[in-house]
């Protein structure tokens, strides 16, 4: 592209001396080119303090040249702002926020600047008139569910302006990371979304692994992935129930509700945990599938695949189940696009985003995934999307659990790459999860960054309720099904 | 007219496919190899001297002479039964985990931990109708999930007389899951007020037993006794949903002792 960045595979170490530092104004201008001709996206954007210079990183994906770009600048302690990227790319809004939060730097110019995570003050957007009236919820819901809180600007039902405010699971997973011996790593990477633990945990094996230049076996890379789409299949199904129990459709939310389960259960089989615990481990996975159990897996899958398609087609035939899901909820592709939503999220806006078919690894390479696109990006295509991927999942595990080569399923990691940089994407059941990591002269960590889908997806959140009826938002709200935790760190 | 009739008609052949799938409690089968249900410690294969697991444990659980897991501590993953060159440590099927006590969740051998059943003024009134109300505080999301699950078909809580409610004040205690993180804190406090007396509060999880893996962490309070007082632990990471269905029961003393 030119000699401003580097470009980079997914899950492939660089040196950090083969990045080059540029000038903040090439730097910013360089971004905006790449991602408003809709080439390019926002993937990460953070900053690394070093000394007395704070350097920020852009990690740029160009989906349709499967090429993952970064450029680098840096900051002075004594002036730690830059021209802020917001007013010309929204994308990059919830990024310069956190990177104002984590670091200090002053955006210039963002619009926005409110807290991300922590607890200052924070300034809630107003509307003012006759016959207006805000409705707060949040952070302790009715429901089962994480804390956020949510601000509606309201008129009788139809809401002008709905805005999230987070933080209120935070961790301090990021910090956490840096000081951790690797086994608490491992276990800290499966505590990030407890709904993708193998998601996440795949991320962060390949940054050890590839950082160790450790190549995985074929046995270990098959069952990785059969662990990753039984997850997307549970959480698939599972939301397709709540969406059916929030528009009162109680017959279907009982049998998707249960085959959820079920599938929680076949990854039991082979994790040992319902939600696939300490199973994935740098360098391979630590339990195997003889023949025998190979066979009874594919049993319960057929039984559960028939199942599941029968529920789906009472769903989605079904003229009431339909007149609620239509039209609800709308997120045009020109805002998908402007906001950069990943996953079946974007997907349902029309948007070609999958990290399986765009920067592919392991098993995906060998057998491509069909990426299923709908264009109506209403409730109704959220949740079609999830129909169609659970049906491509079960196929792709049928295949796979026929052809997993006879190897080893472990083979342990050496020291990491010293001055490094690498970047892991895993499409996880929400969409594209990205971990990012560098390492100092001794090859220890000195940042870690994670980007969970719901970073990238909030903002399409409170953008869909945009004109909508109040009495929408549970409905809408489960066709996101956003992580707090993740977004949260 | 005519769709509404054949969307009728697979409604009710949907609905004799699914047939009955609300499972017995206690379960009459046990749950499958391999779970990692409660851990179990052979105290004569462990030898004196090695601290192969104590060292390999992510989360400080094991501690040596006497060998002694701490379930509130534990995440069930396999780093101590992988490290131990005599296999003292190994996992049972048994979902069995939930504590009145913090202490009592140290084990030393395959002893179950003990829940003391509520005393006769409290169950009186909890013992058939007990009203729950969840606060996430931090946690991944996984022990909600699994809270969630208890109200699907298969273990249906609410055959039990137990449910969740949406507010504090139609409760008569709290389930708290996560660490407590310290922007949580105040909510949590002010809910735990909202939950008329006597009341009573169930931690669920290793980290809302003791911080878990984000234990020490500056951003979290390590659990929430250390906010309000706990009357019953229940491990996990996540505990399985029959870990918590056996917990809230034997805590109602509606459990026969084993």
């Amino acid at each position: 592209m030119n000699a401003l960045g580097v470009c980079l595979a997914n899950g492939v170490p660089a040196a950090l001396d083969t990045v080059p530092c540029v000038d903040v104004a090439a730097w910013r201008q360089w971004i905006i080119e790449t991602c408003k001709g809709s080439t390019g996206r926002i993937v990460a954007l953070f900053a690394d303090a070093h000394g007395d210079r704070v350097r920020l990183y852009a990690i740029i994906g160009m989906d349709l040249q499967h090429e993952l770009w970064l450029a680098a600048t840096e900051v002075c302690a004594r002036a730690l702002h830059y021209p802020s990227l917001t007013p010309d790319l929204p994308e990059a809004h919830w990024f310069e926020r956190e990177l104002y939060e984590e670091s200090g730097v002053v955006p210039q110019g963002h619009p926005w600047l409110k807290p991300l995570r922590t607890d200052r003050p924070y300034p809630f957007y107003r509307v003012d008139g006759e016959g207006i009236h805000e409705v707060a919820v949040g952070p302790v819901h009715a429901g089962i569910i994480e804390p956020g809180h949510f601000r509606f600007q309201c008129h009788g039902e139809k809401i002008f302006h709905l805005e999230i405010q987070l933080g209120y699971q935070h961790r301090g997973v990021e910090s956490l990371l840096l000081q951790a011996p690797p086994a608490r790593r491992a276990i800290l990477a499966e505590s990030i979304a407890g709904d993708t633990v193998i998601g996440h945990m795949l991320a962060h094996a390949h940054v050890v692994e590839q950082l160790a230049g450790r190549a995985i076996p074929a046995r270990a890379e098959g069952l990785r992935v059969i662990a990753l789409e039984l997850e997307r299949l549970a959480n698939h199904v599972g939301d397709l129930g709540m969406l059916s129990a929030d528009i009162g459709f109680l017959t279907a939310a009982n049998y998707f509700g249960r085959l959820r389960g079920e599938f929680l259960n076949l990854l039991m089989a082979l994790t040992g945990n319902r939600y696939g615990r300490s199973f994935i481990r740098p360098g391979g996975v630590l339990l195997d599938l003889s023949r025998t159990e190979i066979a009874a897996f594919q049993k319960r899958l057929t039984r559960s695949a028939k199942e599941v398609q029968a529920v789906a087609r009472l769903f989605f035939s079904a003229t009431s189940v339909l007149d609620r899901l239509e039209q609800t909820g709308i997120v045009e592709t020109t805002a998908a696009q402007a906001l950069g939503l990943v996953g079946p999220a974007a997907r349902a806006s029309g948007l070609h985003r999958d990290v399986r078919h765009d920067y592919p690894t392991g098993d995906y390479r060998s057998s491509p995934f069909p990426l299923v696109r709908l264009t109506t990006g209403d409730v109704y295509a959220r949740a079609r999307i999830r129909g169609l991927e659970v049906q491509h999942a079960l196929d792709f595990l049928q295949r796979r659990l026929k052809s997993l080569p006879q190897e080893k399923i472990f083979l342990a990691c050496g020291a990491a790459q010293p001055s490094a940089i690498i970047v892991s994407l895993v499409e996880g059941w929400r969409g594209e999860i990205a971990h990012v990591a560098i390492t100092d002269r001794g090859g220890a960590f000195t940042r870690y960054k994670i980007v969970d889908p719901s970073f990238h997806n909030w903002m399409g959140l409170q953008i869909a309720m945009r004109g909508g009826q109040i009495s929408d938002f549970p409905l809408c709200n489960k066709s996101f099904n956003l992580s707090y935790a993740g977004h949260d760190l | 007219m005519p769709d509404t009739i054949s969307n009728m008609w697979t409604i009710i052949k949907n609905r004799l496919q699914q047939g009955y799938r609300t499972q017995a409690f206690p379960p009459r089968e046990p749950l499958p190899v391999p779970f990692r249900g409660r851990p179990v410690i052979d105290p004569a294969r462990c030898q004196s001297g090695c601290q192969a697991c104590a060292n390999a444990c992510p989360t400080h659980a094991l501690t040596t002479h006497p060998l002694t897991i701490d379930l509130g501590r534990c995440l069930f993953c396999q780093d101590c039964v992988a490290a131990c060159p005599d296999g003292a440590i190994t996992y049972s099927q048994d979902y069995r985990l939930a504590a009145s006590r913090r202490e009592d969740l140290r084990l030393r051998d395959a002893e179950i931990p003990k829940v003391h059943r509520l005393e006769e003024q409290m169950r009186t009134l909890f013992g058939r109708s007990l009203k729950l109300r969840a606060v996430c505080a931090g946690s991944c999301n996984g022990c909600d999930l699994e809270l969630q699950a208890l109200n699907n078909v298969v273990f249906d809580l609410s055959r039990f007389g137990i449910q969740c409610v949406a507010s504090p004040r139609h409760a008569d205690g709290l389930i708290i899951t996560g660490p407590v993180t310290t922007r949580m804190r105040l909510a949590l406090e002010k809910t735990f007020a909202a939950v008329p007396d006597p009341k009573i509060v169930i931690a669920i999880g290793a980290c809302a037993i003791n911080g878990g893996p984000f234990e020490g962490s500056p951003a979290v309070c390590n659990g929430a006794d250390a906010v309000i007082p706990v009357d019953l632990y229940i491990p996990g990471c996540p505990p399985h949903p029959l870990t918590i269905l056996d917990g809230f029961l034997r805590l109602l003393g509606r459990l026969k002792d084993r």
